[in-house]
């Protein structure tokens, strides 16, 4: 029996998982659009081999909507945790160094975003900007930073005091290379965290808003669309609809959700030995 | 018979050096210590050589990554490790370095009376933060809002109260003001008195020699020496290790000489003796093998030449 | 050719001081022991003193002018605790190169051995990093050491071994040093005279 410590672990489970995810979001942009046309021969079809996922009441094949509308959720997900961790970043550094006003306004914002929930603030932003791709893409950007702006400000705080940067200042550093040198090196794995952690609430967020039809238009090929369409058609027994779709969901969130801790737990000192 | 015996103890430790390769460090090496009931004992050694570590072994609180050998005895028996958790706190307790131990959510009066174990627990604590010239206010405070020496104070007056059997203070003196100091010392010798076995863990030879009846000298994750108070005095010698004399003759009250070198990493220990390389009488002998312990005149000694 | 405090006070909030007038110099080449109670802001002396913490009052003068606030400071300190005063995400070699390139006989004489330099902190002990810092803090523009118990921690050996550089050099580039500490022997043996903070 090969015996493997919980780094190697932690690498071949990160591999596996970003191995599936990549997949699913370039399968999801090979297939091209003809091979979910409306197909009147096959409607309605409960899974078989020819279809493993069944087909919907147009005789569109669930397998490649799934596919689609997962590669769409990780796209819209990415781009929306990218920046939110962006806008995160650049408000907890401000925060933390640019003095008592600044980080006042920052801080009181911090506090009205996480005061509000989340989906009502999405819904706000989404139907303001007038829905579709582009309204849930900056709604989500915009109500995901506030915890993580938190953190990055305590960070930068607490690293501002310590004695090394101090003393850094002392031996004649400039303000940039202590930012460069000592700061950041220490925010990247804040980063690197934030974003896997932030990945899986945008795309269910996504999904959510698209469900109560306030997201993406209904002919884009989205999770949410697949599953707000079958909420019809499951009293009519045809179960896999919603089932196989959902099941995606939960896997693909739970796989980068696995992601951000397996890394977290890679950058906590405390637990980095074991 | 002694109340806590340490046999051939050795701690060594996993950790990642590259990516993802593991590799296995051994901290403290086949180190013998022994005290007995109303004795106290000072594991005198430089910051960072693992001193605490023998601490947190006998209390069963090291990390997960750490593996222990050897054997360590309590009053007769055997302390496993659920023994140990058993004990600790109440027949074992810990001075440890830093408020850091404490919990950060609880009172300090309430923290100091819960370490009570006879009478009661309020009055206790009253009288033991009078002596130790801690105000009544203190009390009301949380374990941050402590300054450093105030800590220490707190720390220490948790053990007394206890009146454990086994006391073990780890780095008790830094910080402290010269009373303060005075009053640690004359506190660690009621609690001996008391029938308390006392483990001092310290790199303040000064501290140690004022306190305690035994020094243990910690090199390079072994004790090299074990020496009654009393041979600490004039040139030194007394002493039976080089490295303890080289540690007696630095001492700015006494001759304030270092010698060269530094001490060997615990991943970059010698074949040898650990002290080979700094040492004036080494020999090719000296490189061989790691010198057994002897006994001498009412000491111990790890060194081929000690006479 | 000398660094004073011109009644300096004190105190995070208005009215809460934590000394007040106080008033001390030390010139070059000269050692210097600072006492007092614990609490009484001899660390925080030590602090404004090199430039890390502003006084709330009075002012530091520096060969009769105010201390510089950009480039290399001519007043370094050196702390208790080496283990914060050093970043853990860089190799031994980046910190002590940080403000200078000291020698190889000074590395030698503070028994830094050359396989430390590729180390990261957390693999040496604090005796080990302390002398790393004492190194970094020796630049050929130091003029003034503060010492804020920077052997406290340390064994005698590790103690005596710093403070003989430390010692030598201040003498070679007359410099002046402010020795911060609890401990009356060391005191005794280095400096030429002692102040308490609680008296000036």
């Amino acid at each position: 029996m090969i015996s493997i410590n919980k780094r190697q672990k932690t690498v071949v489970i990160s591999t596996i998982t970003t191995v599936i995810l990549l997949a699913i979001l370039v399968i999801g942009l090979l297939i091209s659009n003809d091979r979910i046309v409306t197909n009147l021969d096959s409607r309605n079809l409960p899974p078989s081999l020819s279809h493993p996922f069944g087909t919907d009441w147009l005789g569109r094949d669930m397998l490649i909507r799934t596919l689609k509308g997962m590669s769409m959720s990780i796209g819209v997900g990415l781009i929306a945790a990218a920046s939110s961790v962006m806008i995160a970043v650049s408000l907890g550094i401000m925060a933390a160094t640019l003095g008592r006003v600044v980080d006042g306004i920052i801080s009181w914002l911090v506090d009205l975003f996480l005061s509000v929930p989340h989906l009502v603030m999405l819904i706000l932003i989404s139907f303001v900007l007038g829905g579709g791709m582009k309204g849930v893409v900056i709604g989500l950007a915009l109500t995901h930073w506030p915890s993580l702006t938190r953190v990055i400000r305590a960070e930068v705080m607490q690293l501002q005091c310590a004695e090394y940067v101090q003393t850094s200042r002392r031996l004649g550093k400039s303000q940039w290379f202590i930012a460069v040198k000592h700061t950041l090196p220490h925010l990247v794995p804040q980063f690197l965290v934030g974003l896997f952690l932030l990945f899986p609430h945008a795309i269910l967020h996504e999904a959510a808003i698209t469900f109560l039809g306030m997201g993406l238009s209904p002919h884009q090929p989205a999770i949410g669309i697949i599953l707000s369409e079958s909420m019809r058609y499951l009293s009519t027994g045809m179960w896999w609809l919603a089932l196989f779709p959902g099941l995606c969901l939960l896997l693909v969130v739970r796989a980068f959700d696995l992601l951000g801790e397996v890394l977290r737990s890679f950058v906590d000192p405390y637990r980095a030995n074991e | 018979m002694s109340t806590l015996e340490i046999h051939d103890l050795s701690i060594s430790f996993t950790k990642y050096s590259k990516g993802l390769r593991q590799e296995t460090t051994q901290v403290i090496h086949n180190l013998n210590v022994s005290i007995n009931k109303g004795e106290i004992v000072a594991v005198v050694g430089s910051s960072g050589s693992g001193k605490s570590l023998l601490a947190h072994a006998i209390l069963g609180i090291l990390p997960g990554n750490a593996s222990v050998k050897g054997r360590i005895v309590y009053d007769g028996q055997e302390l496993t490790e659920q023994r140990k958790a058993e004990l600790r706190g109440t027949e074992i307790v810990i001075v440890p370095q830093s408020v850091k131990f404490l919990d950060p959510l609880m009172k300090i009066g309430s923290q100091v009376q819960t370490s009570v174990r006879k009478g009661n627990a309020a009055v206790a604590q009253k009288k033991i933060f009078e002596k130790y010239k801690l105000k009544p206010l203190v009390e009301k405070l949380f374990p941050f809002q402590l300054s450093g020496g105030m800590a220490r104070r707190v720390l220490l007056s948790m053990a007394v109260v206890s009146e454990a059997n086994v006391v073990i203070a780890d780095e008790p003196t830094p910080g402290l003001d010269a009373d303060v100091i005075k009053e640690a010392e004359i506190s660690f010798r009621e609690l001996a008195d008391n029938g308390s076995a006392v483990m001092l863990i310290t790199h303040d030879i000064e501290f140690a020699l004022k306190t305690a009846d035994k020094i243990a000298v910690f090199y390079a994750g072994t004790t090299v020496e074990v020496a009654p108070v009393s041979d600490f005095s004039g040139k030194g010698e007394n002493l039976r290790h080089p490295y303890t004399k080289a540690l007696w003759r630095a001492l700015p009250q006494n001759e304030f000489i270092p010698i060269k070198g530094s001490q060997p990493l615990a991943n970059h220990l010698p074949k040898g003796c650990p002290f080979a390389p700094r040492c004036e009488n080494a020999t090719l002998d000296c490189l061989k093998e790691m010198p057994e312990e002897k006994m001498l005149r009412g000491g111990m000694v790890r060194c081929l030449y000690a006479t | 050719m000398q660094l004073e405090a011109i009644d300096i006070g004190f105190g995070y909030k208005k009215n809460s001081w934590i000394f007040r007038h106080v008033h001390m110099s030390v010139s070059r080449g000269e050692i210097v022991g600072l006492v007092g109670p614990s609490g009484a802001g001899k660390t925080t002396l030590g602090k404004i003193l090199s430039g890390y913490e502003k006084p709330s009052e009075g002012l530091v003068r520096l060969n009769g002018s105010p201390l510089p606030s950009k480039g290399y400071h001519p007043v370094q300190l050196v702390f208790q605790h080496p283990e914060k005063a050093v970043n853990p995400k860089w190799r031994m070699k980046e910190i002590l190169h940080e403000g200078w390139n000291p020698d190889d006989e000074l590395l030698e004489r503070l028994g830094i051995e050359k396989d430390w330099l590729r180390r990261w902190p957390n693999e040496l002990s604090g005796g080990e990093l302390q002398r790393f810092c004492v190194a970094r803090a020796l630049g050929p523009s130091t003029q003034f050491l503060i010492a804020d118990e920077m052997t406290t921690m340390l064994d005698s050996i590790t103690q005596a071994q710093i403070w003989q550089v430390v010692l030598d050099m201040a003498q070679k580039r007359n410099m002046g040093i402010l020795v911060i500490s609890h401990e009356a022997h060391l005191l005794n043996r280095i400096c030429s005279r002692i102040i308490d903070i609680s008296q000036v």
